[in-house]
């Protein structure tokens, strides 16, 4: 546990029990989630291409949307299925996007890198490291121009930070004082390079922000509740200040960068993995913590276990039942135009044999 | 009729769009308090004030990608590229978030943004400003691009580029912003020129010239030489629009000439004029008399040297002779 115990911060301090418990069997979904769906990947002829695990990351994506109100917005990387669920999508439009069926989130056009959902203010999922970064910017930029009290929360690896468009979008925040929080999910390798090996810096990556003139901060991940508190923090500065902040959570993955990752286990050592999961697995913090509260038992969190695992099961189910796009469904989605058959869409051509 | 420069029009169609809707904004360098690396929009700034007319740093990734997200929520950006060479250092967001976004979310997004900047060589500034882009970005489906060769076509086109709800790239040219020509008066009605809609510039029976962008004047030029000293009578058909093309105004042109040649600022590998060959030869085989042949650039990146640098760009001279190699 850390040292300071953010439980008692106001934040988490006006957490009900009833809202705990959900904060928990969220991450306990969105494992059960990924670990039916990479089950049935290693199945042959259901998914294709990639399929990042979050397993290990999830009170980073559960603490921080836990913030969320009407105008805050989010957008992450390609890591992005915890993201969604975290979001309020449901597991069937996300396991049926990963089964390239047309009932996916996206129709089976985006696949397990590009989950979207705008109508609950997530924008994606986007599979260029880095690429996302002018988009949170954007997003952030849009919710103060439209004069919204909000901002957005725009996720990205520690592979990202040493990319060019990441160091635009920190310069532009600042200067424009855009409502941007950047979380740093930090899970110590960028794909199977660490981050001793990847990236200079003094003290730690968010420290950057210095350079920049913007507040930073670091956070231990496998405490949700610092997690919140310390987030919350950075969303206020941002709603009410406009003013960005780059915050950078410690935390690790169990698998490797994607299922495509052949050397995940020999860039790392068993002992480091095991040593995670012992002590600091974030479901197994909290659940520890909640049962000291007195919030959740053995059999409760049974039930909770049971009921993500059903969830998943049906969301297999509901994808395997669905029908793929249609070969003239590849060519929709393309314009706004053409799909809406507005008068500009009928005029010349925009399709090409 | 009233006439205006080129950038006079453009700024006139930007201003009565920043009139009509109070989501359109500028970006760009340079674009507020300096009034415009090339004066386009010199003024607005000062009509319009700092949220709707934004200066932004030397950063297209940032600036570029941030317009990008803030159409994403309806905020509709008109960033401007000092030179659309400068496309590289923001490709990425060019091309995978502003061409793939909706279709990688099912439709779920769109991204109502204009990019905007001249594409051209002719101004001795060496091969990395001197980039004519319109093909590669036509390549990319989710992309729209345009071209205006007229004071007329630049207003009315620029219009329909920010009303449109698909990203519309916007390619002018330094040589064309002190042009003039008769640009309607706003009193006449809202002036707008819809995209994919070619215009026969100049009606001619012995030859079809087809081009886009500066190509245009060049080739209108030609016609007159050819006019009146070789008695031949060119047809002049300006794409206006790349991507929606018309491709029934090229095949009618065709069907009228019989003989084509296709002026294209571009390099000759690709490019919007290898892709209307391509389209003359599978719809309009049978009326043709001969083989298409094209005006492009010299096949080099381009020269600085002004001594030599017009005879590497397509010009009156070269369309001239190539017509009369063919007839």
């Amino acid at each position: 546990m850390s040292a300071l115990d953010f439980a008692s911060s106001q934040i988490n301090h006006s957490l009900t029990a009833e809202k705990k418990i959900e904060l928990y069997s969220l991450m306990v979904r969105i494992r059960r989630f990924e670990q039916v769906a990479l089950a049935n990947y290693q199945k042959p002829g259901r998914m294709g291409g990639f399929l990042h695990l979050y397993i290990g990351q999830e009170s980073v994506a559960v603490g921080t949307l836990s913030l969320r109100g009407e105008n805050d917005h989010n957008i992450t990387a390609y890591r992005c299925h915890a993201h969604a669920l975290a979001s309020g999508m449901n597991m069937n439009e996300c396991m049926a996007e990963l089964y390239g069926k047309a009932t996916g989130c996206s129709k089976g056009k985006g696949g397990s890198m590009h989950f979207f959902a705008p109508d609950k203010n997530y924008w994606g999922g986007h599979g260029i490291v880095a690429g996302q970064t002018p988009l949170g910017l954007g997003l952030a930029y849009g919710v103060k121009y439209l004069g919204k009290e909000g901002c957005c929360l725009c996720f990205l690896g520690d592979g990202a930070v040493n990319q060019g468009a990441f160091h635009e979008s920190l310069n532009i925040a600042s200067l424009f004082g855009i409502p941007v929080i950047y979380v740093i999910e930090n899970n110590g390798y960028s794909m199977g390079t660490s981050q001793k090996r990847s990236s200079a810096y003094t003290g730690c990556l968010a420290q950057r922000a210095e350079a920049y003139d913007i507040e930073w901060d670091v956070i231990d991940g496998s405490d949700i509740y610092e997690v919140r508190a310390k987030t919350h923090i950075a969303m206020e500065r941002a709603r009410k200040q406009h003013k960005p902040t780059v915050l950078e959570i410690e935390t690790y993955r169990y698998y490797g960068h994607s299922v495509a990752d052949a050397n995940a286990q020999k860039y790392r050592t068993p002992e480091e993995i095991e040593n995670y999961k012992k002590n600091h697995d974030p479901l197994a913090v909290f659940r520890r913590r909640l049962t000291e509260e007195g919030i959740l038992n053995d059999a409760l969190a049974d039930e909770i276990g049971k009921a993500a695992n059903a969830e998943a099961a049906e969301a297999v189910k509901f994808a395997e039942d669905s029908p793929p796009p249609s070969i003239a469904d590849i060519a929709t989605d393309v314009y706004w135009e053409t799909d809406n058959n507005t008068e500009a869409s009928k005029i010349g051509h925009h399709f090409f044999a | 009729m009233r006439t205006l420069t080129y950038r006079e029009a453009l700024r006139e169609g930007l201003d009565e769009e920043l009139a009509r809707d109070s989501n359109v904004v500028i970006m760009g360098e340079e674009v507020a308090q300096y009034n415009g690396a090339y004066k386009v929009t010199q003024g607005l700034w000062e009509k319009w004030g700092d949220k709707r007319i934004v200066d932004t740093p030397i950063s297209e990734a940032g600036f570029i990608g941030m317009g990008i997200g803030a159409s994403m929520l309806g905020v509709r950006p008109v960033m401007e590229l000092m030179f659309w060479s400068f496309h590289s250092v923001a490709f990425d967001q060019l091309v995978n978030n502003a061409a793939c976004v909706r279709y990688m979310s099912g439709g779920l997004c769109n991204c109502p943004i204009v990019v905007r900047g001249p594409a051209n060589g002719g101004t001795n500034v060496g091969a990395t400003h001197s980039h004519i882009p319109e093909g590669l970005f036509a390549a990319f489906p989710g992309l729209k691009v345009c071209s205006p060769a007229t004071p007329a076509d630049a207003k009315g086109l620029i219009k329909a580029a920010i009303r449109d709800n698909d990203p519309v790239y916007f390619m002018e040219n330094t040589l064309l912003y002190g042009m003039t020509g008769e640009v309607p008066d706003p009193a006449e009605g809202d002036f707008v020129i819809p995209l994919g809609k070619a215009e026969v510039k100049r009606e001619g029976t012995d030859i079809s010239l087809i081009a886009h962008g500066r190509s245009v004047i060049h080739c209108l030029e030609a016609a007159e030489t050819l006019q009146n000293d070789h008695g031949i009578s060119a047809e002049v058909l300006d794409l206006r629009s790349i991507r929606p093309l018309d491709v029934d105004a090229i095949l009618a042109t065709v069907a009228k000439t019989h003989r084509v040649v296709l002026v294209d600022e571009s390099k000759p590998f690709g490019g919007v004029s290898a892709m209307v060959s391509h389209l003359i030869q599978e719809h309009a085989f049978d009326e043709l008399d001969g083989p298409i042949k094209r005006v492009c650039t010299i096949d080099a990146p381009a020269i600085y040297s002004p001594h030599v640098e017009n005879d590497q760009l397509p010009n009156p001279k070269r369309i001239v002779e190539k017509v009369l190699s063919m007839i």
